[in-house]
């Protein structure tokens, strides 16, 4: 990518790219719109179709939730024409989708919660304006970010801040007392007298940007070779600092909040950053090793970890235990009835899965819209995230590189641990799904790291102010990104 | 850099491509496991969504209806006459699940039968509510309420049975002591669980046990029909011959174990020590009969009980427990035991010889019906929700020679006589009556014991044959004869049917 390049080659270039107009790179800003505009339709249908379904009445209102829908995330789509031009055109309308799919399905089950409780005569408070106000929020602070963070290089200069911030607010929720930190006995909470967060979702992002900032600054000592063992270069002892802290952290978070989560989330991204920085597997070896162990000690220390597996493993056997199998069950019911076309939006029963509208949306959304429709969920994370990282790949920067790589990876690691959790691949550990499951604090810290993701891809195709000479490379990651597909090892 | 962030991209796909393969496992091939899983209530919410089929009697009078609530679950279950028709319709409920027809035809009355399905592709286009189909029985409510209310007035445990002879309908279908279905498909679990336990469902006389189909009981004399028959068909014996001991007690060959006619008396109109099978009959002497059982053989008695339909796994749809001559070996009961001393006894209807009262009233309606054996059946039509025809009745023969109508004729001949015997309780003088009733003894103390009380019967050119047979309770307690308890319900179940006609 940052190969010298021929200097025929640069002229060629630099005769389309010396005049701003005709020959810098398309914006593609157009596409983005029109892919917003389609999603905005389909999410308007789904609406449509759950109202249906639970027998409300079809008012114009639908129209206007659709046209207010479109209004946000063009407003969003301006932000984005104004302060990051050349970002790619496909991360916003998968955000919305996903955003705009989870809004409806926690509308879903505001009815049938509604429902529930008035046929017991019991209170329910309805999640889905709020969720409409977070994602409101959320994308005030998306533009907040684009519009002064106008070169993400900026952010490095602030990575031990960052970092510390982010540590403290994954270990704030472990030391605060109960009362001002657990909920439903997660401890990753901090209670506010008007709202909550879940520090955890925003501490991840600031521990990324750390980790790449300081991934970038001490890379030569990474580098520098270890002894050998059994083939495998092995670092200098005392440049697994940051590893151990990583590893400290995660086991650290396990203990104090009980969150299996958020451990196995950060260390996963760190231990990908570091390869990446590395870009030597025997890091991840390394990493896995301690991590594996750390797991089997915290299994037989922790009931908690135990009860999880144990529910994992056989959640009819725990059914009916408080904390038991039941949820998992209730699952696994919820995905098996929906089968592969779903019983339809608004036409199944995924109320009745615990916490169907967080953890468990993909698990609604597995029920009433199928494999199909859970299947086209995760291909828009997959999309969402490889864009992300073919703007890693264009960037010019190594802190560039690493950001957004381990940002992009962060988001299909994170569905990974929550679907896999879900579908009972591994233990369920209490995430929320990126965009789609209801919560302030996850829809806030995914439209800043969109806003980053963004901002990267955005500098990796914005033609260099200045350096007229410089060709351009606008189709190179789609090349890439096919070669990928072919090279594929196994 | 750019190296491992391909191979990170790579490592996205596998991840996602994991989650499928383990999402596919999931929804596809554990699908159904997980759906049908009795912890899934989803099934059973998506059945109670929507209006189940009704179930009626043959006049269209329902017997089980779906009313609008306002709970989450949105249609309840009542059942009009619950206890009269629970043999029949049995219960749908949420937490102990369905059985009798609600059970049988669920697939019809939830509307998920295939033959439903351009119906439910036309309520689906159409936009309107799907609802299930019907089941209209071949239930007489006249018959049913007469049996019903008769048992229930007198006190009786028991079961009765009408056959429509030449179509093989089943016209009632009485099982009492009875439970209400109404508390079983009730939307509070409290009072499902309350109604569960009051038909205290461990026990062996359970009111959940549908004692026409499910219950085998010794059918007493009244199995000496099956020995007439084998007789009569077989050329051992004829109607008029005075050829069987009229003596009021014999040593069952090879042993010094006697049998006794009841009461111990001799059986009238004999001369000479001998009596024809018309008067054996006539008079129920057990002594004549187990003699003329041991004449026809075990097998050919056992071959003409077969043909009655002995040793079947009967669909009527509600299944039926086999009627027997002996212990279950091998999927066959129709082995004799002990010999020449147990075929004497079996031929009275005693030892293991057990009959369900859909059997039994099986033997009147062939015998009726002139040897031809209708399949008994309980569905007359299965209805689409717009009240067009899915399903109709077809009667069918399950065996067009059970006897000759000659022997078929006799046996009428023979029944009529007995019937004057019988007492005439209930009895309409317009309506010719055939009979034969049966007093079966039973259980380890069988002279202080209350005998089965059966009574068999049709009436000659009226389409009916019933059975009849009063377990326990009302006021004859040990003195319980089938003549006595059950003929007086039989025949106003007759009445019903055929009076004033």
């Amino acid at each position: 990518m940052s190969a010298p390049v021929p200097a025929g080659a640069g002229a060629a270039a630099g005769t389309g790219g010396s005049t701003a107009g005709p020959g810098a790179p398309p914006t593609r800003r157009g596409t983005e719109l029109a892919l917003l505009a389609f999603v905005a339709g389909m999410v308007t249908v789904a609406l449509v179709l759950v109202e249906a379904n639970q027998e409300q009445e079809l008012t114009m209102q639908i129209v206007y939730y659709g046209v207010a829908y479109l209004g946000l995330f063009a407003a969003a789509h301006f932000a984005v024409r104004r302060w990051a031009p050349y970002a790619d055109p496909l991360i916003l309308p998968c955000v919305a989708l996903l955003n705009g799919v989870g809004l409806v399905m926690i509308h879903r089950l505001d009815l049938s919660g509604l429902a529930t409780a008035a046929a017991a005569g019991k209170h329910f408070s309805v999640q889905a304006p709020k969720q409409v106000l977070w994602t409101a929020i959320g994308l005030v602070l998306f533009v907040l970010i684009l519009a002064y963070v106008k070169d993400h290089r900026t952010l490095s200069r602030y990575s031990y801040t960052f970092g510390l911030i982010g540590l403290f607010l994954l270990v704030l929720p472990g030391i605060l007392p109960s009362s001002l930190s657990a909920v439903n006995g997660a401890k990753v909470w901090i209670i506010l007298p008007f709202f909550s967060i879940q520090p955890g979702e925003f501490a991840k992002i600031l521990l990324i940007i750390f980790f790449a900032s300081f991934l970038v600054a001490k890379r030569d000592l990474f580098m520098a070779a270890g002894r050998t063992f059994l083939g495998l270069e092995l670092p200098r002892p005392r440049d697994l600092g940051p590893l151990v802290a990583a590893l400290f952290a995660a086991v650290g978070v396990l203990a104090l909040e009980k969150d299996l989560g958020n451990s196995l989330l950060i260390f996963g991204i760190v231990l990908v950053m570091i390869y990446i920085a590395t870009e030597r597997a025997a890091w991840v070896i390394i990493g896995l090793v301690p991590f594996i162990g750390a797991c089997l000690l915290s299994f037989h220390l922790f009931t908690h970890v135990q009860q999880r597996v144990a529910n994992w493993l056989d959640p009819f056997a725990t059914y009916n235990q408080i904390g038991g199998g039941g949820q998992m069950a209730q699952s696994l019911f919820s995905l098996g009835t929906g089968g592969i076309f779903g019983t339809g939006l608004g036409a199944g029963h995924p109320n009745l899965v615990p916490e169907a509208s967080s953890d468990f949306i993909t698990a609604a959304i597995g029920e009433e819209l199928g494999l199909l429709g859970l299947f086209a969920v995760m291909m828009i994370y997959l999309v969402l995230a490889l864009r992300g990282l073919r703007g890693a790949i264009a960037v010019r920067d190594t802190f560039g590189k690493l950001l957004g790589g381990g940002l992009a990876f962060s988001m299909v690691w994170q569905i990974f641990v929550v679907i896999g959790g879900v579908t009972k691949l591994i233990p369920e550990t209490g995430l929320t799904s990126p965009f789609l499951s209801a919560g302030g604090s996850s829809l806030l810290a995914n439209y800043i790291l969109v806003a980053l993701l963004l901002r990267i891809s955005d500098s990796a195709r914005r033609p260099r102010p200045g350096t007229s000479s410089r060709p351009k490379l606008p189709q190179a990651p789609l090349a890439e990104a096919s070669t990928i597909m072919v090279e594929r090892p196994q | 850099m750019n190296t491992p962030l391909r191979r990170v991209s790579l490592a996205m796909m596998v991840l996602v491509v994991l989650l499928m393969v383990n999402d596919m496992y999931v929804q596809v091939i554990k699908a159904d496991s997980y759906s049908n899983n009795p912890l899934n209530h989803r099934t059973l919410l998506t059945e109670y969504s929507e209006p189940r089929g009704l179930i009626t009697a043959t006049n269209g009078a329902p017997l089980a209806t779906s009313v609008a609530t306002t709970d989450s679950y949105k249609y309840l279950r009542q059942y009009p006459d619950g206890p009269m028709y629970a043999p029949v319709t049995g219960y749908f409920s949420l937490v102990y699940g369905a059985s009798g027809m609600e059970r049988i035809e669920n697939s019809i009355l939830n509307g998920s039968d295939d033959r439903l399905f351009v119906r439910r592709l036309s309520d689906l286009i159409t936009g309107r509510n799907p609802s299930g189909g019907d089941v209209q029985l071949t239930i007489d409510p006249k018959v049913q309420e007469a049996a019903y209310n008769g048992m229930i007035a007198a006190g009786y445990s028991g079961a009765a049975v009408a056959i429509q002879p030449s179509t093989g309908q089943i016209l009632a279908m009485v099982s009492t002591p009875s439970y209400d279905p109404n508390g079983l498909a009730s939307h509070s679990t409290t009072t499902e669980t309350n109604s569960w336990a009051a038909t205290n469902p461990t026990s062996l006389s359970s009111p959940l046990i549908n004692q026409p189909v499910q219950a085998a009981y010794q059918p007493g004399s009244t199995f000496k029909l099956i020995v007439a028959a084998a007789a009569l068909n077989n050329n051992v014996d004829t109607e008029n011959n005075a050829d069987l001991p009229s003596a009021s007690a014999i040593t069952l060959p090879g042993t010094s174990t006697l049998m006794h006619n009841d009461d111990g008396e001799t059986c009238p109109g004999g001369s000479g020590g001998m009596v024809t099978m018309k008067q054996a009959l006539a008079a129920s002497c057990n002594t004549a009969f187990a003699t003329l059982a041991g004449r026809v053989g075990a097998s050919a008695l056992a071959a003409q009980a077969q043909k009655f339909g002995f040793g079947d796994n009967l669909s009527v749809p509600l299944s039926v427990v086999p009627s027997c001559l002996g212990p279950s070996t091998g999927g066959n009961c129709l082995n004799i035991l002990n010999g020449t001393p147990g075929l004497y006894q079996s031929g009275i209807g005693q030892l293991n010889v057990q009959e369900t009262p859909l059997q039994n009233a099986l033997v009147a309606a062939t015998i009726a019906n002139g040897g031809v054996e209708m399949q008994p059946q309980l569905v007359k039509a299965i209805l689409a929700p717009d009240l067009s025809t899915i399903q109709g009745f077809t009667p069918q023969v399950m065996n067009n020679n059970v006897m000759s109508p000659q022997v078929a004729s006799t046996i009428t001949d023979m029944m009529e006589a007995s019937e004057a015997n019988d007492g005439t309780v209930n009895k309409d003088p317009n309506i010719t009556i055939a009979s034969k009733t049966g007093t079966a003894e039973h259980g380890n103390n069988p002279k202080n014991t209350q005998p089965y009380g059966w009574y068999d019967a049709f009436a000659p050119g009226k389409d009916i044959a019933v059975a009849v047979v009063v377990t326990s309770g009302g006021s004859f307690d040990l003195a319980t004869i089938g003549a006595k308890v059950a003929a007086p319900i039989a025949r106003l179940m007759i009445n019903a049917e055929a009076g004033g006609s």
